[in-house]
């Protein structure tokens, strides 16, 4: 049996709320009302993207600074919609809403698997719910200000762990151990040599360039 | 503020859009192909690796609490396969060794 749109974003939950509670209380602490954070919530929905936007509203940058830092910044969402491009556009009507809301988080809940029965209910329901989340711990976290007792350190590791149980999964179904070895060296490499905002986007590219480059020996599904 | 919010959604949203009005006979490549049958298991990996990327290795703990945790999601997930329990196990026990210390302490750190 499936798990239900509940079981599958519930992981994302343990992540998303307390990650959007300490953006809530970064925003706030600049001086900001506390309902801004929920709307940047539900009109960004990016949560490295919104952590960005603290450092540049501290540090006052402009809307051209904000639009270029943002795109870099998100340009692995081109990988993202590619991958999953031909079950999005199955989904007739609300695709809309599923690219709007294609997080790092989405994404790896729904890459690995093929559609389901009633694939739009699953696709939408897990979508809305992730951000419901994230909305959700924006704005406790931005009502709540500094007052939160931060027991909730290390929570957020729960991200870490989803991407983690997700990958054995995938390498479960079939492991390709060239682009996996690919991937890692991507990886090893831009940890050393590249700040965190670039890591994302020049380790997919470079990753992407291997697979491309070396051909994948063994089991093709 | 309202200027600021408003670029970086479009931002993210044209990172996001963007795949879905490329021309459809671009996605029949082979290039494209091989990219969509093996990016979703690397960017898996790479994802992975980036939510740690604040850890710092030259350092007591050394990344151990990460390398302790992720090794018991693996493991409990290989063993029983049932996610939420991989993902509270581990989260569990990174979250017991940052709000104790105890691998500082123990570590003599």
């Amino acid at each position: 049996m499936h798990p239900s749109v509940f079981q599958t974003s519930l992981p994302v939950a343990f992540g998303y709320v307390p990650l959007g509670m300490a953006f809530g209380v970064l925003l706030v602490g600049l001086g900001y009302d506390w309902w801004w954070a929920p709307v940047m919530g539900l009109v960004i929905y990016a949560g490295s993207a919104q952590f960005l936007a603290v450092s540049l509203l501290a540090a006052g940058a402009g809307v051209v600074d904000a639009f270029v830092a943002t795109l870099l910044l998100n340009l692995r969402h081109v990988f993202y919609g590619l991958t999953v491009l031909d079950r999005y556009r199955a989904l007739g009507w609300g695709q809309g809403y599923a690219v709007f809301g294609l997080t790092d988080e989405t994404f790896s809940l729904l890459a690995g698997e093929p559609a389901r029965e009633r694939d739009r209910r699953f696709v939408l329901g897990v979508t809305g719910l992730n951000q419901g989340w994230w909305v959700a711990g924006c704005a406790v976290g931005a009502l709540a200000g500094g007052s939160l007792p931060f027991h909730t350190q290390g929570l957020a590791f729960s991200l870490t762990a989803l991407f983690a149980v997700l990958l054995v999964e995938q390498w479960k179904k079939q492991f390709q151990p060239i682009p996996a070895a690919g991937a890692l060296a991507a990886a090893a490499l831009c940890w050393f040599f590249l700040p965190g905002k670039y890591f994302l986007i020049a380790s997919i590219c470079l990753s992407s360039a291997l697979l491309v480059a070396v051909p994948a020996r063994g089991g093709r599904s | 503020m309202m200027a600021i919010v408003l670029a970086m959604a479009a931002a993210t949203q044209l990172t996001r859009f963007l795949p879905f009005w490329l021309p459809s006979r671009w996605l029949d490549y082979p290039l494209v192909r091989t990219l969509k049958a093996g990016l979703p298991a690397a960017i898996l990996l790479l994802l992975v690796v980036y939510s740690l990327k604040g850890t710092s290795l030259d350092q007591p703990p050394w990344g151990l609490p990460e390398a302790l945790s992720l090794g018991l999601v693996i493991g409990l997930h290989l063993w029983r396969r049932n996610a939420l329990l991989s993902i509270a196990g581990g989260t569990a026990l990174y979250m017991a060794m940052v709000q104790t210390n105890l691998l500082n302490q123990l570590l003599g750190g």
